[in-house]
């Protein structure tokens, strides 16, 4: 067990939390922190398998922009927080799949591939990789953009507003719990009144006035 | 390093991402669950990658799982228009109550 090894389990354990924090959590938010855990630690797996541009690159696609999009969508959307409310019935189904096709696959990777290993892994360098883009696989990387193109404008229709006036949202969107805020507007004001003069705290300002 | 380690891991994102999938609720959870399925792809295959193929010409590999995160971010960007659609047609984001195209 080498050097390396201790590291690819040391990050693999932290990613398996997070990624398992992300599907159990009652609190949106917090579900969405421990999914960019998870992708920071999958970059980390990366790292350890010597591919350092993919790593990079998850980090600024999926830490970087993804996880701030998905807490974006959470504080956008106004769901329920609980377990009742995040979980279907089915949970233990979907425990019962999943760690079904856990066992299955794992049976056969560790059947298939249980002893290859390599002392020295090595990985492309980044001149190999921009080669390989720009001579094998142009045609995908410019499908890509187009793709990236397409899925910018099509997300900009569907989330814009159907006819475009400003500001007002459905009715079935309000949130019915407490009062309204309560309206302040006596307390800012008499304090811009009374210190025309003097930047002073409150507690003093009015005793040197008075 | 042994191969095994990485693709187990990968197994045991994936079968976590299925479980979310199948287990939540909510629209914006199960599109996270779906992020944590195509991650445990793009390990895969940079694990094979660098593994068994180190010096291949065509770095297909690790040129598929880059080209997995970019379908990835348009995938996220489209499903989270969807659900904002949803959201502000519906008033919901359960994907149990969306069942107008049901069978």
């Amino acid at each position: 067990m080498t050097g390396l090894d201790v590291v690819f389990v040391l990050v693999g354990l932290l990613t398996a939390a997070g990624a398992v924090l992300t599907v159990t959590s009652k609190n949106l938010v917090h579900a969405a922190l421990a999914l960019a855990v998870t992708l920071a630690g999958i970059a980390g797996v990366f790292l350890v398998l010597h591919a350092d541009f993919l790593a990079l690159v998850q980090l600024v696609v999926y830490v970087g922009a993804v996880a701030v999009l998905f807490l974006f969508g959470l504080m956008l959307t106004r769901a329920p927080i609980g377990r009742e409310a995040l979980d279907s019935q089915n949970r233990g189904l979907a425990l019962a799949v999943s760690g079904g096709l856990f066992v299955v696959l794992s049976t056969l990777i560790v059947l298939a591939f249980g002893d290859v290993r390599v002392d020295a892994m090595t990985g492309p360098g980044i001149d190999v990789i921009g080669i390989a883009i720009f001579a094998v696989w142009v045609l995908p990387f410019e499908l890509l953009s187009m793709l990236l193109l397409a899925a910018l404008i099509g997300a900009i229709v569907l989330a814009r507003r159907e006819d475009g006036e400003s500001g007002e949202e459905a009715e079935v969107t309000r949130i019915e719990v407490g009062d309204p805020p309560i309206n302040e507007s006596d307390g800012p004001p008499a304090e811009v009144a009374g210190d025309g003069q003097a930047e002073l705290p409150a507690g003093s300002g009015g005793g040197g006035q008075a | 390093m042994s191969l095994i380690g990485p693709l187990l891991l990968a197994t045991f994102l994936f079968c976590v991402g299925i479980y979310g999938i199948i287990a939540r609720r909510n629209a914006v959870l199960v599109l996270m669950s779906v992020e944590l399925m195509l991650n445990a792809v793009n390990i895969n295959l940079v694990a094979f990658q660098n593994v068994l193929f180190p010096g291949e010409e065509a770095v297909s590999g690790l040129m598929f799982a880059l080209f997995i995160i970019g379908v990835a971010a348009a995938e996220v960007g489209v499903g989270l228009a969807i659900v904002f659609n949803m959201f502000r047609n519906r008033a919901t984001v359960n994907v149990d109550d969306v069942d107008l195209m049901r069978w």
